[in-house]
Formats: C-alpha cells, sequence, structure tokens
C-alpha cells in the first residue's frame, strides 16, 4: 500500500512545526538538500526546547556535576551516585507541567510514568516519589479542579506501580494561576556493576521495541507544548495529551529488570517525549553509530498511521532496547511472559546515519551526529528586570510590632502554603515495598536500603517568593533548606537534582532570573560539594504574557550511613527540653507573615551564610548519630512560632503542648514569624542538655533554650511577657483541617 | 510450614510478603506464577496486594480467571489455608471462596494510613497468637474497601463468628467515626466458615519488620505458624 | 454484531459515586435532579453468531465477568453491523 502523500514543505509548515527560518536554512544547509516533511518533523522535536535544552545548556555548564561519588551525570536517563555496599542511588526531577494544566488528571499520571522509566531504564528498582506541586491564587474555581486531578493522577499511577509516594510540596500563588506546575521525582537503588545506559552500539545488534503498542496520542505533545507559550488556543490541543496505563508499566518494571538480569543487553532508553525519534537518535548518537528502521514493525494501535506520526507519538509505556545479535528470542521470552509487546524493528550499523523505511520506501535518512550535535545553543540576552529594585525594599518603621501572636500563629497555621499536607499524601500508597523509616509529614522522607544498614534521606524545596525577590539568593536558599531537610533526618547530601521552571526565556528578564538562579544552585552545591546529576529545564511557563515566579525546585538525596539513626520532627516526651540551634535575625522581607498578613510580596530575601549552613548541618547530624536528640525540625515558612507549633502536633501518635520563654532585643513579629535561614529546633531529654551544649559550643552554632515540652497548650513568653497563650488542639485544627476543606 | 505468593501481573506487595515470610520469619517461600496450571504442597498460600490486572473493570474480577487459580480453588476446598492481603481479599470475594464485596471507599479517595483494628476472633489459625478483644495498628492502602453484604450473608458472618477484624480507635471501641472506609458494621477482616481462608483489607506485611517500632502485624503471621 | 451492555449498581446498593454527581449537579442549579446512578457501558465486538447465540454468549460473560452479581446489574442489547 503506497503511503499518503506528505504535506509540502513550506515556509508556513516550518513554522507551523515550531521552527524558525534560520533554523530551516541551518538544516538545508547540513543536509546540503531541502529535508523531506518526516524529517523536518524529526528536527522539530529534537532541536525543540525540550529536547535540546537550547536556552539554557550554556547556564547549565555552570552547575558542579562531578565528585567522587558521581557514577553517572547529567546526560542520560537518571544521575547516579555511589552510595556503598556495592549499591548506587539512581535519581531524578522531571516536569510535566503544560500537560497536567490542559489535562490534570493524565497529565500528572503520565509524568509519574515517564520518571519512573528514566529510574528503571537505568537497571534501577524505583524505591520512592516525591512531587512538588505549585497552583494558582485559590480562589479561582479552576484551581480546586487542577489540585484534585493532578493529586488524583499522581495518586491512581503511583499506587497502581507499587513505587511509594513519600512527600513533597504543595504551593498556592496567584503567579500560577494558567500555569501550575508538577514536578515528579523519581529515587531508585541498583547494585554498582549492572547500570544501563542509552548506547547503540555494536554493529549487527538488534533494536528491539517493547512495552505498549504506539498511537496518535501525543503528537508533539511535550516537546511542543513545552516549548512555546500558552494562549486560549491551548485548550484545544488537550487531544495531544497522552494517556497512562500504570499496569503496563508495573509489567514493564518487571519485565525489564528480570531482562537487565542478563548480559545481552546493550542499551536501553525510554521512548518518552519525542518518543521513537529521541531515543533511537540520542542512542546511536552516543555510540556514534548508525541505526536502520524498519518503521512498518512498530506495533501500531490504530491503521494508516504514516511515519511522522510514528516517530513523533508519545504514546506511553514504550522502551527501546539495543540487544546483543542472537539473543533476541531469549528477549521476546521474557517480555512475552510479562505479557508485552517485543518486536525487533531494526540494526544497528556503522554508517552514523539514521535510514529508516516504511513498507520498503525510504523516508528517513538523516545524519545523527549531526540531528543530536547541532541544535543551536543560543546565548538569550539577559537583563535585570526593573521591579527587583522595587521590591527589595521594606521600611519596617510603616509596620507596626506585635502585640500579640496567637491571631497570627493562626493565620498562618491556616494558609494552605503550611497548612497539613495529609489530605494529599493519605491518598499515595506510602508504605508499600515497606522502606519507608520515615513516612510524609516529617522535613524529609527516610527509606531505608534493603541489603545494607544504609538509608537514604530524600527532600524537594523551592521557595519562588525569594526567588522571584531575588533568584540568586531563592536559588541557594532552597538548596540550602533541601540540604537542611536532609541533616534534620540524619542524613549527609550526597547528590542533587533539579528542574528549573521558569518564563519566556526570549524575554531577557527572565534569562536573566535564569542565570541567577542556575548559579545560586552552584554555588551552595559547591560549597557543599553535592555534585548535580540529572535535572530538567521547564521554560515557557507563561501565559499571555504573564510569567511564573522563577521556581527552580530542586530535591536531594542524603545518606544515612545507620539507617537506625534517623530523626523526625515532632516532639515525643513530655519533660523534654526545646532549643534553637541559630540566630534569629531582625528580617521579615518576603516571610509567609507579610504575605499572609499584611499581603505584601516584598523585602530583602533573608540572608545565607553557606558556611555556617554546613556547620549547622554537621552539628545536627553528629546530634542525631549520637542519640542526643529526640526530634529536629526545620525552621523555615512561618518561622520559629510555626516550626514549634508543627513539632506540637504533625507527629502521627499524639499532640504535645510546648511553654516557650524567650528573651531578645529584636521585634516580636520578627522573632516568632522571621524567617532566617541556618535555624533548627531540637528537643532532647533534659539530661542531654550538658553534652549538648558542649557540643554546639564545639561546632560554633549559637545555642538559643526556648522551653519544655508538655500540657494543653503552647505558650510563649517573650521578655517576660505573654505573647502567645492557645490551647494546642485549637492550634491543630487550624493546621489540619484547610487543605482537607478545600481539596475534598 | 512453606509457603507459596502468587504473583498476578500487578501484583504490588508480593515481594513485601515475600520479605516477611522469608527474611523475616525465616520460613521456606516460594513464588506462584499466575500461569502455572498446577499446585506443589503448600501450608500457606498468599495472595498478596496489589492492582492485579491493573484493578481494570473491577479489583479481582479478572485475576478470577488465571490459570493458577483452578489449582488453588482445589487447594481451598481440601482445607488449605489461604490469606488473601487487600487486592488479594478482593480476589477471594470475586472468587466465591468468601462472601460480600469490597466497594469504593465511601470518600472515593485512595485511603493509606496507619489504622487500629480490633481482633474479633481469637479462634481460628489467622489470629490464634493474640486475644480476642486486642487492638493492632496496622497499615491500610486501598481505594475499594468498603465491605458490604446483605442482611443474610451478614447474619451468618456473626453467627458464625466469621468477622476477625474490625475498624475501631485506640482503646479498641467500634464506631461510625473510626471507621475510614465506610465499611459494613466495620468490617476489616472476614474468614470461611471452616476458618481456613482469611481476607483482610489491612497490611500485615507492613507492620511486623522490626526496623519499625511497631510488629501487630506479625500476630497474624506467628498464628499461622503456631497452628501448622 | 455489536453488543452494548450497560452494568449498574442493584437497588439499595449505595451508589457513592452516584451521589456526589447528584449533589455536584444541584451545586450546579440543576434542582430538577432528583436522583443519578453511575455505571459501566461496555461494548462487546461479536463474530459468526446468531442473535440467540449472541444473548446466550452475552449474558454468560455479564454474570461471569463483566457484572458483580453481588451487587451489580446489567443489560445489553444487540446491534447488527453493516
Amino acid at each position: 500500500m503506497p503511503l499518503p502523500p506528505s504535506p509540502l514543505v513550506n515556509i508556513d509548515n516550518i513554522e507551523s512545526l515550531g521552527l524558525t527560518l534560520p533554523e530551516f536554512e541551518r538544516i538545508q544547509h547540513l543536509l546540503g538538500r531541502n529535508p523531506n516533511w518526516t524529517e523536518l518533523g524529526i528536527f522539530s522535536v529534537m532541536w525543540s526546547e525540550h529536547c535540546s535544552y537550547k536556552s539554557s545548556k550554556v547556564h547549565l555548564k555552570n552547575l558542579p556535576t562531578e565528585g567522587p561519588r558521581v557514577v553517572q551525570g547529567p546526560g542520560e536517563n537518571a544521575g547516579v551516585v555511589d552510595i556503598g555496599d556495592g549499591k548506587v542511588a539512581v535519581f531524578k526531577i522531571e516536569s510535566h507541567n503544560h500537560p497536567s494544566f490542559v489535562e490534570p488528571f493524565q497529565g500528572a499520571a503520565t509524568g509519574v510514568g515517564g520518571i519512573l522509566r528514566d529510574i528503571f531504564t537505568m537497571g534501577a528498582r524505583p524505591i520512592a516519589l516525591l512531587n512538588s506541586l505549585r497552583f494558582g491564587d485559590p480562589e479561582e474555581p479552576r484551581t480546586r479542579y487542577l489540585l484534585r486531578g493532578v493529586v488524583n493522577g499522581i495518586s491512581s499511577y503511583g499506587n497502581c506501580v507499587g513505587v511509594p509516594n513519600v512527600g513533597g510540596e504543595i504551593n498556592f500563588d496567584f503567579c500560577y494561576d494558567n500555569n501550575n506546575l508538577v514536578n515528579v521525582f523519581c529515587l531508585g537503588v541498583a547494585d554498582k556493576d549492572r547500570i544501563f545506559l542509552g548506547n547503540a552500539s555494536g554493529v549487527g545488534n538488534s533494536v528491539l521495541y517493547v512495552g505498549s503498542k504506539t498511537g496518535r496520542d501525543g503528537i508533539h505533545g511535550a516537546s511542543l507544548l513545552a516549548s512555546s507559550e500558552f494562549d486560549e488556543t491551548t485548550e484545544a490541543k488537550r487531544p495531544t495529551v497522552q494517556v497512562g496505563d500504570p499496569f503496563t508499566e508495573k509489567l514493564l518494571i518487571e519485565a525489564c529488570l528480570e531482562a537487565m538480569e542478563h548480559d545481552w543487553i546493550v542499551g536501553i532508553q525510554d521512548m518518552g517525549a519525542a518518543g521513537l525519534t529521541s531515543s533511537s537518535f540520542e542512542m546511536a548518537d552516543r555510540s556514534g553509530t548508525g541505526v536502520e528502521l524498519d518503521l512498518s514493525k512498530v506495533p501500531m494501535r490504530e491503521t494508516g498511521m504514516t511515519p511522522f506520526e510514528i516517530l513523533l507519538s508519545e504514546s506511553q509505556e514504550r522502551m527501546l532496547f539495543v540487544i546483543e545479535k542472537g539473543h533476541e528470542e531469549e528477549a521476546k521470552k521474557i517480555f512475552e511472559k510479562w505479557d508485552l509487546d517485543a518486536v525487533v524493528i531494526g540494526q544497528v550499523t556503522d554508517t552514523g546515519v539514521m535510514r529508516m523505511t516504511m513498507e520498503g520506501e525510504e523516508v528517513v535518512n538523516l545524519p545523527i551526529h549531526a540531528v543530536v550535535e547541532s541544535a543551536p545553543q543560543l546565548v538569550r540576552p539577559t537583563k535585570k528586570p526593573n521591579y527587583i529594585e522595587a521590591v527589595d525594599t521594606l521600611n519596617l518603621n510603616i509596620i507596626p510590632d506585635l502585640e500579640r501572636g496567637e491571631g497570627i500563629l493562626k493565620l498562618l497555621l491556616k494558609s494552605l502554603n503550611i497548612a497539613d499536607k495529609s489530605w494529599a499524601y493519605k491518598q499515595y500508597d506510602h508504605m508499600v515495598g515497606i522502606n519507608t523509616l520515615v513516612m510524609p509529614g516529617s522535613d524529609a522522607a527516610v527509606i531505608r536500603v534493603k541489603e545494607t544498614n544504609k538509608a537514604l534521606a530524600i527532600s524537594v524545596d523551592c521557595n519562588s517568593r525569594y526567588c522571584h525577590l531575588n533568584p540568586f539568593r531563592g536559588a541557594q536558599i532552597a538548596v540550602a533548606e533541601c540540604f537542611r531537610n536532609i541533616a534534620c533526618s540524619g542524613g549527609v547530601p550526597i547528590g542533587l537534582t533539579n528542574c528549573l521552571n521558569f518564563g519566556n526565556p526570549e524575554k531577557p528578564e527572565i534569562m536573566w532570573q535564569f542565570e541567577q538562579a542556575v548559579l545560586g544552585i552552584g554555588n551552595v552545591c559547591n560549597y557543599f560539594s553535592v555534585p548535580v546529576v540529572s535535572g530538567n529545564v521547564s521554560l515557557y511557563n507563561e501565559t499571555k504574557g504573564k510569567s511564573i515566579y522563577p521556581t527552580p525546585v530542586v530535591a536531594a538525596v542524603g545518606l544515612l550511613e545507620d539507617q537506625t539513626k534517623h530523626c523526625t520532627q515532632w516532639f515525643k516526651n513530655p519533660g523534654d527540653h526545646i532549643a534553637l540551634l541559630g540566630l534569629t535575625l531582625e528580617e521579615i522581607g518576603g516571610t509567609d507573615y507579610l504575605e499572609n498578613y499584611l499581603d505584601l510580596c516584598q523585602g530583602s530575601v533573608p540572608a545565607l551564610d553557606i558556611k555556617y549552613e554546613r556547620m549547622l548541618h554537621q552539628l545536627c547530624v553528629e546530634l542525631i548519630q549520637n542519640d542526643l536528640i529526640q526530634s529536629a525540625h526545620d525552621c523555615s515558612e512561618g518561622g520559629l512560632a510555626v516550626a514549634i507549633a508543627e513539632s506540637c502536633f504533625s507527629g502521627p501518635n499524639q499532640t504535645l503542648g510546648a511553654t516557650i520563654e524567650l528573651k531578645s532585643s529584636i521585634r516580636n513579629d520578627a522573632l516568632m514569624f522571621g524567617e532566617s535561614q541556618s535555624r533548627i529546633v531540637i528537643s532532647y531529654s533534659p539530661d542531654k542538655k550538658e553534652v549538648i551544649e558542649e557540643r554546639v559550643n564545639n561546632a560554633g552554632i549559637d545555642f538559643s533554650s526556648l522551653g519544655i515540652v508538655g500540657g494543653n497548650d503552647l505558650t510563649v513568653q517573650l521578655n517576660d511577657k505573654e505573647f502567645i497563650k492557645e490551647k494546642i488542639s485549637t492550634l491543630e485544627e487550624a493546621w489540619r483541617e484547610p487543605l482537607k476543606r478545600y481539596g475534598g | 510450614m512453606k509457603c507459596g505468593i502468587v504473583v498476578f501481573p500487578g501484583s504490588n506487595c508480593d515481594r513485601d510478603s515475600f520479605h516477611i515470610l522469608k527474611e523475616i520469619l525465616g520460613l521456606e517461600t516460594e513464588w506462584i506464577w499466575h500461569k502455572e496450571n498446577s499446585l506443589k504442597k503448600f501450608d500457606l498460600i498468599v495472595l498478596p496486594g496489589g492492582f492485579s490486572y491493573g484493578d481494570y473493570l473491577r479489583p479481582g474480577a479478572i485475576a478470577k480467571f488465571s490459570p493458577i487459580m483452578k489449582s488453588i480453588m482445589e487447594y481451598a476446598e481440601n482445607g488449605g489455608k489461604l490469606l488473601g492481603i487487600c487486592n488479594g481479599f478482593q480476589i477471594l470475594l470475586e472468587c466465591g471462596l468468601l462472601p460480600g464485596v469490597l466497594m469504593r471507599n465511601i470518600s472515593h479517595a485512595f485511603i493509606c494510613d496507619t489504622v487500629p483494628v480490633r481482633l474479633e476472633n481469637d479462634q481460628t489459625p489467622f489470629t490464634s497468637n493474640s486475644s480476642k478483644g486486642s487492638v493492632l495498628k496496622l497499615p491500610i492502602a486501598h481505594a475499594d474497601g468498603r465491605y458490604f453484604a446483605d442482611e443474610n450473608t451478614l447474619k451468618e458472618l456473626e453467627d458464625n463468628d466469621q468477622v476477625v477484624l474490625r475498624y475501631c480507635d485506640s482503646s479498641g471501641m467500634v464506631a461510625s467515626e473510626n471507621n475510614p472506609n465506610g465499611s459494613l458494621t466495620n468490617i476489616a477482616g472476614i474468614v470461611n466458615k471452616s476458618k481456613t481462608i482469611c481476607g483482610m483489607m489491612p497490611h500485615p506485611e507492613r507492620q511486623a519488620d522490626p526496623a519499625w517500632p511497631n510488629v501487630d502485624g506479625q500476630v497474624i503471621f506467628r498464628s499461622l505458624i503456631q497452628s501448622s | 454484531m455489536l453488543a452494548k451492555i450497560h452494568v449498574t449498581l442493584k437497588d439499595g446498593v449505595l451508589d457513592t459515586q452516584g451521589k456526589a454527581v447528584h449533589h455536584a449537579l444541584n451545586d450546579l442549579g440543576y434542582e430538577e435532579v432528583q436522583g443519578v446512578n453511575l455505571g459501566k457501558y461496555v461494548e462487546v465486538q461479536l463474530d459468526g453468531l446468531s442473535q440467540a447465540e449472541a444473548e446466550d454468549r452475552v449474558r454468560e460473560m455479564c454474570q461471569k465477568l463483566l457484572a458483580n452479581p453481588v451487587i451489580e446489574s446489567y443489560r445489553f442489547t444487540l446491534d447488527s453491523q453493516e
């Protein structure tokens, strides 16, 4: 049957595929001829922002990516870090922002599916998921619909595949109206000597297609949706969003891990964004080989699909393998056992050329290296936005200090950004796999590594208000807070992955934010000697010219050499002492207090002393490892008062009161609700007091005794005057109810 | 005691049950693949939790027709001990080995939590290592866990002492406020008339590893060891 | 031949999803809505069967797999296709 005629290649069509005229001329120059329609489709996805990182690459070079533990840095499906005992941690974070806005349930579900595949293609069993979600103004009717759809999508996919979803963040801000963010992180563990990469080496080896059939869903989906701004037509793009099948994904996980026990697997890559195109081109390019594919052999769900559609389809739950010649039947047998399609669709060649045929007719003939590596690298102009100067000032004299604190404390606990998130994480199976030592609801989740005594602590963080006010310091703080959360759980960070969500890179102000944020991340990672081993860039998070706040989300993995030495954030025993490690400065700029109380997003972002921050983390881990403290809680959004209140009631088993007495010369609001960095609230048995104070002293960290755990109230005396007195059950209810009521 | 764990496509608590039986309790334990047509000799067979066949159509509805289920039905009819956890419970109901049905939670949402359950009958091989009225804290993780049966079936269950676990508060009081999913009379687990087949929504295998302070789930497995 | 099968909850079994949709419709101002039942709709393509055979086979499929007789009832129609 002859193929249907392709559209002619002309200027209008070029733009409909998202390519620019200079890019088209570059293609003509590279090929020495005009590409055909299918070939043009290949260029359009491979050179899209999503696949080529054309705007961001020049800045990402500033991130540290090497270190003694790094087994695999950026550029593969996921990063790999050595954790000792012959094991490695494999992890990555990725965005699924645009698909989740168009169709929240499927967008979020397929986001989970995609990140899982990135992990198990490396040979690792996925053992934990985190997610970082950002939505617009909760008063907007669509926000609730998006929240419910996204949480439901994550829950339905993650629960079915049986990978625990152990935490994350949910944040609301009007800047995410029409541009919600769904960033999903996955952690896997593998044997160090059984890591698989996306290689297509060995002339004559077979290219094996495995998994779901290819349909027309998602053609030009992630790659194109993520490479332009949103407008009124976005809704009409709904049919391009893919549908996830977690059941098939579960079979794929088990079948791939079973196949990987054999030595005949040469390489493997997920057919994710840009589907069969990116997987085949990237694998061949890494090995410097060529590939011949017969597209007629690709399992198809619909009849009459064109080469263009087959190559650009983003149907989910598909993998591309390269198998040593002669082992095809063995491979197929394993996939058949799991009821999965597995078909040899081509061979590796030594030509450096991608040659594809369909029904015997040549449809693609392209030099692989030129397609993968010749994507334009842009050095886009940067310009410091005008608003920065204006928001950086805050005149404290016009803000009267607080006489009493109960009202503000309740206001903050009730705000959706601080309120309890269990409405969401109780819909996620966070225990399957029986590794979750610290469940969601503490600063970081702690996951044990079976067959070792070790555990891994994971946390995902970003305060985008800080990043809006000061992208460099905001990004620094995102990393510092992430590491602090890990320290509060007893871990030492060993690797980081980032998901950089920004607006339209064609605007110099956005590129300036991007550049500053990357420098901020690099600065803290360098100082802590933590490599960035994987990541994702999501640009064009902008609708009708309105951009999101810069949102560089970071997720880190920390190592606990002894899994029994982990810590949680909540108070354990009445009578225990409470203390603050770190120093509170008179800083209220950019706080949740200002935002919620005075509706102000203004002022200097809290200062960060990275040397002090690292000393604090070392001290905290030392205290945990020596069984000296009962709890450790990062003091961040909402300040000291919120950190103490959360320590009282966020535990799973009991609610405890606390009596606090403080003396200080700074303003009451800054003391209780300011967000000075590098602070941790700890509790400990009174008999440990002396040894703790000695260690704190040796570490050079500031220490203030705060009070005692117990009773039915939270009372705070500031400079001998009562500042807060409230039933702890009232505060707990204020914190527990809002998201449940909003989401439910 | 020799244990077998059935692996359906989509089972995802199979490895957890295996870990507890084999690594923690040191029992001889083997996998049983759903496509097998015959069974070796086992003293206990576990139908694990998960989403067999994606829970498509209804949880457990398609697993019922797996090749291995014919041998499992025979094993059960001959008095073999069979434990269905979560999705395994759903499969036992679809097969008719236990009466009733598990419907969508009253909240419509998936619930993952650790909840107290009261042990209602200590005269079964699944519960004999504890005593009637004791309260266990066990994890639940399901979207379809609302037990339902018609009046006659329910009366029969009660008359024969077939209810083994009920959702309760931490003191053991059974009331609608501590019913997480809307189950009829707070039912969390039941046995058949001859007390050889047990289905429960809570996951005892998730609370049986001493890496966590609470090992309440061991009660179920220790009872089985004791009675074998 | 195309079998169009409707599976619904039996009378008297609490239809929580139907109840939720009912509330939602009322909230949207459709006060005339007096009841909502949610069920499943299944299409099965059949080949080489007479009308009477098809009826028997489809009934069997419903009883065996497509409906849970404890809580669900079913009804179906058979359309002959060109």
